[in-house]
């Protein structure tokens, strides 16, 4: 948002990620709101069950969480970057 | 008295004891001048799993614990639907809030969110209408669970409410007075611990007493059908009812003080990625298990009315005494993670942003270590007598707890971080107009029904943005210079 050269190049990496968080979680509503309106929607007799549970819980709920968890990993270790806190000039 | 129940609730509150003194003495090793920094904020040196378990421990409260599984058995899948709408809560406050907002805390050498908001914004005003909500909706939310947890202590234990109104009232106050934030926080992490285990087990207990998922679900088909869709037993839940508890109890969470105060508690950004990664899994499993286990309450137990007993009473049908003894010291521990979180904030918030900023300033280290005990003892006890016989305005205030913070906060903090543009009069008129509308609204739904089918907290957080967004821009128009503030150059 700031691309004057002084702007510590921490925050652009911090924006990028805060940005990121946000794409993530819109992603995570469409998958949840999509699989459990879409299919559960449907009459009670046409549902199947997966592991027992109604297809719609099982794909929103359940695929979605296992889903989720495994992009934030994937997102983390490939786009988060590590950076210093601290001030540079006095590092303790 | 049941003590194959009781014998186990006694051991985990001993273990939570002993951390407390182990953290004070942690605690007693820094130098006086960190004592505040210590106290209130553990020294800034969570690691990954504390963070991530504090995280979730402090937001899984005696709500997400005993009421969200006596809704999901009273209504059905569709309330399992709406509790996973929380998984976002792992992820998203720490990556949004994330590296930014600890480079700006430390940066303005803010301890509370008070402070922050202080720093940046640099206007008594702010200071007074946050220090006040914080004080005023957050004192009656920990009211509230304090009361929760000594009426789950009195269910499990059959002692009188005001007996275990005290156990539970001493066992939070010693650990939270001696060892403050540290303590809390690695209390938070037992307890977090707790909770996946104790639901995990729980979870297997009442698949395999209900004879397998495919029997409970055929079983629920076969008593209402509405029960296993997304729309309740009633058919009346609706999908943007639902979807706006995305706000309310998934992104909105930024906004909770407790939380955001989390977020500047880490050691550094590794720590951080690591909780984003643990508190996503925590969340999403405590959430899943403990809703599941409310659902398929149902057809082993039909006909519980009160929805806070559906956890209690189906541990002790499916658990043997002394395992259910160890699964029901969960809801326990959500209950105290909760509080002690609360407690701590309160305290800080008294101590740091009122009497240090108003009162006596040049208070000497003795005075502010007596002044930190003290406070935190003293609001422990006055929580207690309250809870003795709750006054109506206490259960009154509690209601806005959650939603009236969230609407107050949220865009002060956000914007204050990434929007330059961002200034006092915004964060005064936002949180004036969230706070606001937050119980006129209230007011309206109740007596109305909810306006446009969504919770009471969307459109709050939408007025509030604006008006955050109209005022900034309408009384100065200056950017804020994130750089020019080095430490110690606070005004």
């Amino acid at each position: 948002m700031d691309n004057r050269d002084k702007t510590d190049w921490r925050f652009k990496v911090a924006n990028r990620e805060a940005l990121i968080g946000c794409g993530l979680a819109l992603l995570n509503f469409a998958w949840w709101f999509g699989f459990a309106y879409g299919m559960g929607s449907r009459p009670v007799e046409e549902y199947s069950y997966i592991l027992g549970m109604p297809d719609w819980f099982f794909y929103s709920c359940v695929i979605g969480f296992i889903l989720i968890t495994a992009l934030v990993a994937f997102v983390v270790k490939v786009f988060f970057k590590d950076v210093p806190f601290e001030e540079e000039e006095e590092l303790q | 008295m049941n003590w194959e129940v009781i014998i186990p609730l006694l051991v985990f509150l001993v273990i939570i004891f002993f951390i407390g003194v182990w953290s004070s003495r942690k605690g007693a090793q820094v130098s006086d001048e960190n004592f505040l920094k210590d106290y209130f904020l553990g020294g800034r040196e969570l690691g990954g799993f504390v963070l991530a378990m504090t995280m979730v421990a402090t937001y899984g409260s005696a709500s997400s614990f005993l009421g969200g599984p006596g809704t999901a058995y009273t209504m059905g899948f569709g309330w399992v639907l709406l509790a996973m709408s929380q998984v976002v809560t792992g992820y998203f406050v720490l990556m949004v809030l994330g590296k930014k907002f600890a480079i700006m805390a430390r940066r303005y050498d803010a301890l509370t969110l008070v402070d922050f908001l202080k720093a940046r914004y640099n206007s008594a005003p702010v200071v007074i209408l946050s220090a006040g909500a914080i004080i005023i909706f957050l004192f009656s939310a920990m009211a509230a669970q304090w009361i929760g947890g000594a009426r789950l202590v009195e269910s499990l234990t059959g002692l009188s409410y005001h007996t275990a109104l005290l156990i539970f009232a001493v066992s939070v106050l010693v650990y939270v007075t001696i060892g403050g934030f540290r303590a809390v926080a690695v209390t938070d992490a037992v307890q977090g611990a707790v909770m996946v285990v104790g639901t995990l087990v729980l979870l297997t207990g009442v698949i395999i007493a209900g004879g397998g998922v495919t029997n409970i679900i055929n079983d629920l088909v076969s008593e209402n059908p509405n029960l296993v869709t997304p729309f309740g037993a009633d058919g009346n839940l609706g999908k943007a009812y639902v979807s706006s508890f995305w706000i309310l109890v998934g992104v909105g969470v930024v906004g909770l003080p407790q939380i955001a105060v989390r977020s500047m508690s880490y050691k550094n950004s590794t720590s951080m990625h690591r909780a984003l990664i643990i508190g996503t899994v925590v969340t999403g499993v405590i959430m899943l298990n403990m809703h599941l286990i409310g659902i398929f309450a149902r057809p082993i137990l039909p006909g519980i009315d009160v929805g806070d007993k559906v956890i209690p009473l189906i541990s002790m049908e499916v658990l043997p005494a002394w395992l259910a003894g160890i699964v029901l010291a969960a809801p326990m521990a959500a209950i105290m993670s909760t509080v002690d979180s609360l407690l701590i904030l309160v305290s800080s918030t008294v101590v740091k942003d009122v009497y240090l900023n108003y009162i006596k300033p040049d208070a000497s280290i003795k005075t502010i270590k007596r002044a930190s005990f003290g406070v935190t003892a003293v609001l422990g006890i006055i929580v207690y007598i309250l809870a003795l016989d709750p006054p109506d305005l206490l259960i009154f205030l509690n209601l806005f707890a959650f939603g009236g913070l969230e609407a107050a906060f949220i865009w002060p903090i956000v914007l204050g971080l990434y929007w330059k543009y961002a200034n006092k009069y915004g964060a005064i008129a936002s949180m004036i107009v969230g706070i606001g509308s937050y119980i006129a609204i209230h007011f309206y739904n109740q007596a109305n029904g909810n306006l446009f089918g969504v919770h009471t907290v969307t459109l709050p957080v939408l007025l509030s943005f604006v008006a955050f967004i109209i005022f900034s821009l309408i009384m100065k128009q200056e950017a804020y210079d994130y750089e020019r503030i080095r430490k110690g150059e606070i005004a």
